[in-house]
């Protein structure tokens, strides 16, 4: 027994060393040196300051804004130091009276917009809960809504949201999408911000 | 189904073959029984660990002692782990200044990354400090896949050897696994990653001034912080090793963990690419590729279908919200379905996917929320992991458990023409039929005995996150997560409780050292035999007839044995909604 209690002890510490600590760390060395913005987050600033992550969703309420997809973070929306998805089953009743109400708001907020189906990604919270995209056809939903308040033409703000939108990798993997934050803040770059 | 989900589903497979080809030869390279001098200076370094560590390169174990040292090597994790998070708020690299983790949850998360499962009754950026994510957990990561590789290794020798006493060395494959093969792909995965976006600091978040304030009862909130972490590290071997455990709560749902389709598409293919080239090693190994071909051919016989049903299914969407005035078409423009719980980058087609292969695969990462799936898209994943996490399943143990199927099958075989079954040269017997029937039986009745405890104690029913017949879903696909080695959840269930940490942990502790022990035994029994000439009354395991014997064989005993249970879970959910 003793001849092998002394190489699996032995090599747990070779390997707690060796890919526990050493590992992490030389990646950290190596992959700060190469890609120094993505390892920290790939930050956003403007004026100075840091104001998200281009990745990481945050949530807009005002009408001066196009809002992102509904969060499940608690205690608020869009919290990135707790990541976390509803986990509602499909057959769940506070999905259904989530998703209705959500309709509901949406529809008030949108009276341009008429009896149009809402892209389903616009009432169903995310997984992560920061999801910083929207489907370009939820962000086309809310083109009008946004052109009436900032007082700008639609076809203006169809181009910037055509500026947002990335495709699909190789055309094939993934799905298009609109960063809702990045089209955000170039709405405040043009015009200040909005409530 | 779109043409397009379909065209993305099949380039995935396509691809993960064409990677799988190449590494299943050089693995079967890196097992051959050479001293490591023979290996450049990555072998003077493999020989130096040798000396370091007491270690006799040339010693042959019998397959008791090979056991003995993985359960040893194992145990030490298991302590290894357990003890560093309790102490965690003692120690640096805690830049959240987290305190000790409770015992239960830390007996737990102990077990559960010795074990490959990777369950994570935890939330990654709340619960961990860096030094316990990354000393305690990315070590098991790399520690328990190389268990299973080597455990495979002793059984692929278990069949090429004639009358030996010895199945080989549990240190050398063990080392081997690790140095040549998961290091330098989880490197090459981590840089890849870490170009998309997957963060790799030791700070521990970072504050930022949010472009909109928000009002939550009353008070101003108008700072993100967002937490970071060295996650590209430990998110590469968590693919690789299927593994599983993310670095943050939501696992590969989290932008910052799988910032973009492209790291998405290589995790992916990190979740099935040694499961899926280790077939290929065996090949070669028994020196006849097309017995490779065919286990493989096996498993893509239950995977595709089912990937391609599974991404149907999503995209059809909830049937409970139509009605609701929603648009669930997908488009070019969006991707529709049943986007609860999903990541809109992916989509329902990358979510659906990943489920699949995850839970295919034991890996049990996710990037969606399992639990909001539809039920038949939700039962899918489960049915996946009751098969034994042997549709490529585990790195090492999805292919050591789909071996054990092919002597079932064989046997099966010669029980219908009454002839003594083989398998690739070596008589199946009474002693290898036995073990392989504790490999299929005991995770089977871990699964359904704890299902059906949890299913009639307050204890088990109240940390139920939906009601109903989901509830009991979320049951079932917890205790077939851990007694399987899979790891992923319907997340509604809070499992940090006393009852499910013990009960789950007790199930991986079955899952996998009670299916290790027969394994290996088979392994010893199977090397001591001598090797039979193939005769005009053996059956060739490598034609399609046998890949359909072998489908059947899975099929037939997940069915038995599962079935009954779905039909109270997933089966029900889905008749009530659609009847709505």
């Amino acid at each position: 027994m003793r001849t092998l209690l002394r190489p699996a002890l032995a090599l747990l510490a070779l390997f707690s060393l060796g890919t526990g600590l050493l590992y992490p760390l030389l990646l950290t060395a190596v992959i700060g040196l190469m890609f120094p913005d993505q390892a920290r987050g790939s930050l956003l600033t403007a004026g100075g300051r840091v104001v998200g992550s281009r990745l990481v969703g945050q949530p807009f309420e005002g009408p001066g804004y196009f809002h992102g997809r509904p969060s499940a973070t608690s205690p608020y929306p869009y919290n990135a130091a707790s990541s976390s998805g509803s986990n509602l089953g499909p057959s769940s009743a506070a999905l259904l009276e989530a998703v209705k109400a959500r309709v509901a708001a949406l529809r008030a907020e949108h009276p341009e917009m008429g009896a149009t189906p809402i892209p389903i990604d616009l009432v169903t919270t995310s997984g992560s809960g920061l999801d910083p995209h929207l489907s370009p056809a939820a962000a086309a939903y809310q083109i009008r809504r946004v052109a009436r308040v900032r007082g700008r033409s639609v076809e203006q703000l169809r181009a910037l949201v055509a500026q947002h939108t990335e495709g699909r990798l190789l055309g094939l993997w993934g799905e298009p999408r609109v960063n809702v934050l990045t089209l955000n803040l170039a709405l405040d770059q043009l015009d200040g911000p909005r409530s | 189904m779109s043409f397009h989900a379909f065209a993305q589903v099949m380039a995935v497979f396509a691809l993960l073959v064409a990677l799988a080809i190449p590494l299943g030869s050089y693995m079967n390279q890196v097992y051959l029984e050479e001293p490591a001098t023979r290996r450049g200076w990555l072998g003077s370094f493999e020989g130096g660990l040798y000396r370091v560590a007491g270690v006799d390169p040339g010693e042959d174990m019998p397959w008791q002692r090979y056991a003995a040292a993985v359960l040893w090597f194992n145990l030490a994790g298991v302590l290894a782990v357990y003890g560093l998070q309790r102490v965690q708020g003692l120690l640096p690299l805690n830049p959240a200044g987290l305190g000790a983790v409770a015992p239960e949850l830390a007996f737990n998360t102990a077990v559960s990354f010795a074990t490959n499962t990777n369950w994570q009754a935890y939330g990654g950026e709340t619960t961990l400090s860096h030094l316990t994510q990354m000393v305690a957990l990315t070590t098991q990561n790399f520690a328990s896949a190389a268990t299973g590789m080597a455990v495979l290794v002793a059984l692929l020798r278990g069949f090429t050897r004639r009358e030996a006493a010895g199945i080989g060395n549990f240190w050398v494959d063990l080392t081997r696994s690790t140095l040549y093969v998961l290091v330098p792909l989880s490197v090459l995965v981590a840089l890849l990653l870490a170009s998309q976006g997957v963060v790799q600091t030791l700070a521990g978040s970072s504050a930022a001034s949010m472009v909109s304030g928000l009002r939550v009862e009353g008070k101003e909130v108008t700072e993100q912080l967002i937490a970071l972490g060295p996650a590209a590290s430990q998110v590469a071997i968590k693919q690789l090793g299927t593994n599983g455990g993310g670095f943050f709560n939501v696992n590969s749902a989290h932008p910052l963990e799988n910032p973009t389709p492209l790291s998405n598409l290589l995790q992916l293919l990190s979740i099935v690419l040694i499961p899926a080239a280790l077939c290929f090693t065996f090949g070669e190994r028994v020196g006849d590729r097309r017995q490779g071909w065919a286990v493989l051919a096996a498993m893509g016989a239950v995977l595709v279908p089912l990937a391609l049903l599974e991404v149907t299914l999503e995209q059809a969407g909830n049937p409970a919200l139509a009605g609701l005035g929603v648009d669930m078409t997908a488009s070019e423009l969006a991707p529709g379905g049943n986007m609860e719980g999903k990541e809109l980058r992916f989509g329902v087609t990358g979510s659906a996917l990943w489920a699949v292969l995850t839970t295919a695969a034991s890996n049990g990462s996710v990037n969606a929320m399992h639990d909001s799936f539809t039920p038949l898209g939700g039962m899918i994943p489960m049915g996946l992991m009751q098969l034994g996490e042997i549709i490529l399943g585990g790195v090492g143990s999805g292919l050591y458990g789909m071996l054990v199927y092919a002597i079932l099958a064989v046997f099966l075989a010669g029980l219908m023409v009454g002839r003594t079954p083989e398998y690739l040269g070596k008589k199946i017997e009474a002693h290898e039929m036995k073990m392989a029937s504790l490999v299929i039986l005991l995770p089977s009745a871990a699964v359904l005995l704890g299902t059906a405890v949890a299913s009639v104690t307050p204890a088990g029913t109240a940390p139920l996150g939906n009601p109903g017949a989901h509830g009991f879903s979320e049951i079932l696909y917890a205790f077939s997560s851990a007694a399987n080695n899979n790891g992923s959840a319907f997340g509604g269930l809070t499992a940090s409780g006393v009852f499910y940490t013990v009960a789950l942990g007790g199930c991986m502790l079955v899952g996998r050292y009670w299916v290790i022990l027969p394994v290996l035994a088979i392994a010893g029994s199977l090397a001591r035999k001598k090797k039979i000439p193939e005769g005009a009354g053996t059956l060739p395991t490598h034609t399609p007839l046998f890949v359909l014997l072998l489908v059947g064989t899975i099929c037939l005993v997940g069915a038995l044995t599962f079935l009954p249970a779905l039909a109270l879970g997933p089966i029900v959910e889905h008749l009530q909604l659609s009847a709505r």
